[in-house]
């Protein structure tokens, strides 16, 4: 195997380890807007990296931190819905990144790589960000994971039984953070939510509790990552795209498979 | 052990607004152990507001809240509604916030009428089921204070009466104060020590059968309530006595409607 396709295979695979479990939040909490707004906000962070001279990976971070942010501190009024904010910000960010980036005649930077990943470019520094981060934000996330589930589930009670709400939640939104920084590389900023919440809808089909969704949602991340680039390589597929579509396809066949048995009576 | 008389639960001048609008206006609350205090009042009179007041998930504008030393608080939220896309089973469930053996979570649906259900997923119990493993959960804690919202909601009329019975075992077995949220009047006055009638302020409180007298309480429920203490489902004309006066809102106008200005 290529040298370039082995590491491009290995950052798929450590993104997937890491976004299907906590995909599996996004879906149950229903945060999927809320990803995508993260992810537009990430180009935001890219051209300020370039801009201010450090990391993108940082810049990202960083922005994408400071938005979950505001937007705690916007929903405490309620004249708005949070739909609506979400909107608001997310394409006002992207938009605000969109220029940012054209003004910067000093620099060429790649735009369509950004909004939709090149895995197949991915470097030695590149892997060593993605596996850090994703050991990481996998340790935290097995860390929180009982008390994030309690308050999944009903967060008032878990308040009254003791669970720290507001710092759960505010890890909850860093670790979204940190995951969208290191997913861009691979599927871009436009389709990072798609690693996300596909695995994991596709998982919920055979889950039947909430670790074991987790878990098959690594796993049919990796194998969306895996087929689709292996797809890219056969046809000379974008590699971004050709993951978001395999992981689509194991999402409708398993969406039939669910399906045939719901008729037949099976259970939930 | 937490002495008898000295209460797990004192409120005191209890004022609350939310966006310009009085929620709630100098209430006192007292819940003692072995007690059965019950919250009726009209939609929209506060009852809701005061219990997240009691159980710190809101801060009061006015008025202190105080928890006695060694109090645990046993939760029962009004409503609770999973997504089928979390599986989730009772036993999953009951075990979110802590650990407890299988034993003891089995003994405890015992009591709540529930044990048949451990390995159901939450998203299939009925609505009665629903509030049997929630009372099993606020259970689990051992707590010496209940705090029940709206307990048989989304539950037939047999059944309300079955949850009733069991609270007010639950009461006797454990020995816990229990505060709870009612909309039906009949049902509660029997299966209560304490009950308060809430409008933003307090309107009167007691005994069931004193309150059930007080002209405040005959203005805000009407003479069926005072009159038949036998099943009725709760009917939400008894509000208009006090809508005659305008929107109950604080000032003068309210007492008027409560006879106690």
């Amino acid at each position: 195997m290529d040298d370039f396709l082995l590491r491009a295979l290995l950052a798929g695979l450590g993104v997937a380890l890491i976004a299907g479990p906590l995909g599996s939040f996004v879906v149950w909490r229903r945060m999927a807007y809320f990803g995508d707004t993260l992810a537009h906000a990430a180009l935001l962070g890219v051209a300020l990296g370039f801009l201010l001279e450090f990391n993108a990976n940082i810049g990202v971070i960083v922005v994408c931190v400071i938005l979950a942010l505001l937007l705690v501190a916007l929903q405490q009024q309620r004249r708005l819905a949070s739909d609506t904010l979400l909107g608001i910000l997310s394409h006002t960010t992207l938009s605000l990144g969109l220029i940012a980036i054209a003004s910067m005649e000093t620099l060429r930077i790649d735009l369509m790589s950004y909004l939709f990943g090149d895995i197949l470019t991915v470097n030695t520094t590149d892997l060593y960000w993605i596996w850090g981060c994703a050991i990481v934000a996998l340790a935290v996330l097995i860390k929180i994971w009982r008390p994030l589930l309690a308050i999944t589930v009903h967060e008032e009670l878990a308040q009254v039984e003791g669970v720290p709400v507001t710092r759960i939640r505010l890890m909850l939104m860093l670790l979204m953070a940190l995951v969208i920084a290191v997913a861009m590389k691979v599927v871009g900023i436009l389709l990072i939510t798609s690693l996300l919440i596909i695995p994991a809808a596709t998982a919920r089909t055979f889950a039947r509790n909430p670790e074991q969704m987790a878990l098959f949602a690594a796993l049919i991340g990796s194998i969306s990552v895996s087929g689709g680039l292996g797809a890219s390589l056969k046809w000379d597929l974008p590699a971004g795209p050709a993951i978001v579509v395999s992981a689509a396809i194991l999402f409708f066949i398993s969406h039939l498979w669910w399906s045939r048995r719901a008729q037949a009576g099976g259970a939930i | 052990m937490t002495n008898n008389h000295e209460p797990l639960l004192e409120c005191s001048g209890v004022s609350l607004s939310l966006q310009g609008r009085v929620i709630l206006d100098n209430v006192d609350l007292t819940i003692r152990r072995g007690e059965i205090t019950t919250l009726i009042g009209p939609n929209g009179a506060g009852k809701s507001t005061l219990v997240r007041v009691a159980l710190g998930l809101m801060k009061p504008d006015r008025g202190s809240v105080n928890i006695a030393a060694g109090t645990c608080i046993g939760y029962m939220p009004q409503r609770l509604t999973i997504d089928p896309v979390l599986p989730l089973t009772v036993q999953r469930f009951l075990t979110l916030a802590s650990h407890h053996p299988k034993s003891r979570l089995l003994e405890t649906l015992n009591e709540t009428g529930a044990a048949h259900l451990l390995d159901s997923p939450m998203q299939t119990l009925s609505g009665g089921e629903t509030q049997r493993v929630l009372l099993a959960r606020a259970m689990l804690r051992n707590p010496t204070l209940l705090i029940l919202d709206e307990p048989v909601q989304g539950v037939d009329i047999t059944g309300q009466e079955e949850l009733y019975r069991l609270i007010g075992n639950i009461r006797q077995r454990h020995h816990c104060g229990i505060l709870m949220i009612s909309h039906d009047l009949h049902l509660v006055m029997s299966a209560t020590d304490q009950v308060l009638c809430l409008n933003r302020h307090v309107c009167c409180s007691g005994h069931p059968d004193s309150v059930r007298n007080d002209p405040s309480y005959v203005a805000l429920f009407g003479q069926s309530g005072a009159k038949t203490p036998v099943l009725m489902p709760y009917n939400h004309h008894h509000d208009h006595s006090h809508d005659v006066h305008g929107d109950v809102v604080a000032g003068k106008d309210q007492h008027k409607g409560c006879n106690h200005g």
